[in-house]
């Protein structure tokens, strides 16, 4: 049991990561946790692209005339962690920046202030 | 020397992030329009041809970008249903466009028109990427830009409601799509592949041997249930309602009935393609997306009975009638995936002319919005409350209406399954709830108020509202003739259907 942990102890702390932010982006009511949250959930899912490609002793992922001696590292999870990445930043920059209009108009962040608030506008 | 109609799927979506950079850059919002609209109307054009290409020859081709092969390069894959919903999803935009025109150059700020445009264009690129693609984590990348598009065109008005709407309905999606990700990152981790036919391949050979079974299992319900966040399938339709009803007019046709589309088609390319429809229902996924459906079909229509502001009401409409598309999937057959798909098409054309009328409707009561305020009103544009009619009908389901053939042949697909007293029992439900909000409706536009009232009304109204519109009647008279297609000549439609699920 624990030896299994270890061995997977970037998938397990992947899965935890990914719980906590998950739980923050859901259950928080202030807009900026939200989005801390959010960073938290993708953080999780990098760091299990980047070990998933990790191969021990591997080298630089460059094809060149050396065949498969030594081991090449798993390119494709690393392009895929730096894609996410480029998503997440533009993800967090739109949402601070909505955030930061929903403040200057209401004053306030918190979830449930905001839905009351609108609700009254909306009537 | 491959036919040059191939590349089209590939340019038409680099014509429209094309078109995003040029309108985000030009300096008015008409020429922004009229650039818009034409990369949509010219994207219908290009994958009508491609749907005669890949129809008439039977055939689906690959289209490889760059020329690098299946394990490096990246891939579009293309038959004649994606040809298909491609160029319905195009010409629906355009149209959506052409409707809303009148009320979306009042409502934005003339400096920020073009940026709305910019953002339009990105949403038909995705829409069309999302159709396309043949590598899942593309089809990521182009959920997250529809997810920024979708949220900048509910807050494009710019009022307080729609901002707090905009930011939840960002958050629903980022847990949706942060989700689908982490499926995506597992499932590749007991495949190592990314590109849809390779992945086919590797989930084929696990089902076989029965290896990671559990981390497989987790995958394609992560995956499933991401898309059907962002898609607003049942439990997880709360930010729908605000975003929907209160964006401008056009956004809300746009919205409920392409954006929400281009995942639920993800999805079904991804049951089609990758997972087989025997794999989920092995795994028990099927009967959960069932129960969803089923329950969403009935609690969508039971909130719309209780709500009073038109566009609201047209909103959690769209819960139940994607309900109605999850159903479909979850029966767990061909047919059930085919007469979803029938489902997409006819929502796509109904919703909007729905939406594009409310708008129209409202505008010349004085944009009131709430039943009671649009009594009568009707009268005032008679060309909105016939197409407000003939979506009503069809979202009831009557005979010759699109509504009715894709009822028909969900009943029909639930006839061979375990299922098929519950499954008809909610499609006769739901058809009763449905027609327990539209006749009321119906009646509310058709019925004239007292005297005092519509002065009152027509008081607040102003007289550029009540002139007609001609960019609107041409749309509504577009989407008006699609709904009579639909329900009428179906089966040239369900042909091609059938052709493209088998070719997928």
């Amino acid at each position: 049991m624990l030896e299994d942990i270890l061995q997977n102890r970037y998938a397990v702390t992947a899965v935890i990561l990914f719980g906590v932010g998950f739980a923050n982006l859901m259950l928080q009511q202030n807009l900026l946790r939200k989005v801390l949250g959010f960073n938290i959930m993708d953080a999780a899912i990098f760091l299990l692209l980047a070990s998933l490609g990790y191969i021990d002793g591997g080298v630089a992922p460059i094809v060149g005339d050396r065949g498969f001696d030594p081991l090449y590292i798993n390119p494709i999870p690393s392009g895929l962690a730096l894609t996410g990445i480029v998503v997440s930043v533009a993800i967090t920059a739109f949402a601070l920046a909505l955030i930061q209009r929903i403040y200057r108009r209401y004053g306030t962040i918190e979830l449930r202030e905001l839905l009351e608030l609108a609700k009254k506008e909306d009537d | 020397m491959r036919p040059f109609v191939e590349n089209l799927p590939f340019l038409s979506i680099f014509l429209a992030l094309l078109a995003g950079i040029v309108t985000a850059a030009v300096r008015s919002g008409r020429t922004a329009y009229w650039i818009t609209t034409g990369v949509c109307a010219a994207a219908a054009a290009m994958h009508l041809w491609v749907l005669e290409y890949t129809y008439l020859e039977g055939l689906r081709f690959t289209y490889t970008m760059g020329r690098f092969l299946a394990p490096y390069g990246n891939a579009l894959q293309c038959g004649p249903l994606q040809a298909l919903l491609a160029s319905a999803f195009s010409l629906v935009m355009a149209t959506c466009l052409a409707g809303g025109r009148r009320e979306l150059f009042q409502e934005l700020k003339p400096g920020k028109q073009r940026l709305y445009f910019t953002m339009v264009n990105m949403l038909e690129a995705s829409l069309l990427a999302l159709t396309y693609t043949n590598d899942v984590f593309t089809g990521y990348v182009f959920i997250e830009i529809s997810t920024i598009a979708a949220c900048s065109l509910v807050m494009a008005k710019d009022s307080g409601p729609n901002l707090v709407a905009a930011i939840r309905y960002l958050f629903m999606s980022l847990m949706g799509s942060g989700m689908f990700l982490i499926g995506l990152t597992m499932l590749n981790s007991v495949t190592g592949h990314l590109l849809m036919p390779a992945l086919a391949e590797a989930v084929a050979e696990l089902r076989l041997s029965g290896d990671y079974r559990i981390p497989l299992t987790v995958a394609v319900g992560l995956m499933v249930a991401g898309l059907g966040v962002k898609s607003a399938m049942f439990p997880f339709h709360l930010w729908l309602p605000d975003a929907h009803g209160g964006a401008a007019t056009a956004s809300s046709a746009i919205l409920s009935g392409l954006v929400l589309k281009g995942y639920i088609v993800l999805l079904l390319v991804l049951i089609l393609r990758v997972f087989s429809v025997e794999l989920l229902a092995e795994l028990g996924a099927a009967n959960v997306i069932l129960a969803f459906g089923l329950l969403g079909m009935l609690a969508g229509s039971v909130f719309a009975i209780r709500e009073n502001h038109i566009k609201r009401m047209l909103a959690y409409s769209t819960v139940a009638q994607v309900g109605y598309i999850f159903m479909g999937i979850g029966l767990g057959t061909t047919e059930g995936l085919i007469a979803s798909c029938f489902h997409v098409l006819v929502h796509a054309c109904c919703k909007p002319l729905l939406f594009l009328c409310a708008g129209r409707l409202s505008a010349v009561s004085g944009h009131h919005k709430s039943l009671r305020n649009l009594r009568g009103s009707a009268y005032r544009d008679v060309g909105a409350g016939l197409g407000f009619t003939v979506g009503a009908l069809s979202m009831i389901g009557i005979p010759l209406f699109g509504g009715f053939v894709s009822k028909f042949y969900f009943a029909n697909a639930a006839l061979p399954t375990g299922m098929t007293a519950l499954t008809l029992l909610a499609i006769a439900l739901s058809t009763v709830l449905n027609a327990l909000y539209y006749v009321p409706a119906l009646l509310a536009i058709w019925v004239r108020p007292p005297a005092e009232d519509e002065l009152a009304i027509l008081g607040d109204t102003h007289a550029e509202d009540l002139a007609p519109d001609r960019f609107f009647a041409a749309a509504s008279l577009l989407l008006i003739l699609a709904v009579f297609i639909l329900g009428i000549f179906y089966h040239p439609i369900t042909d091609v259907l059938e052709a493209g699920v088998r070719l997928i």
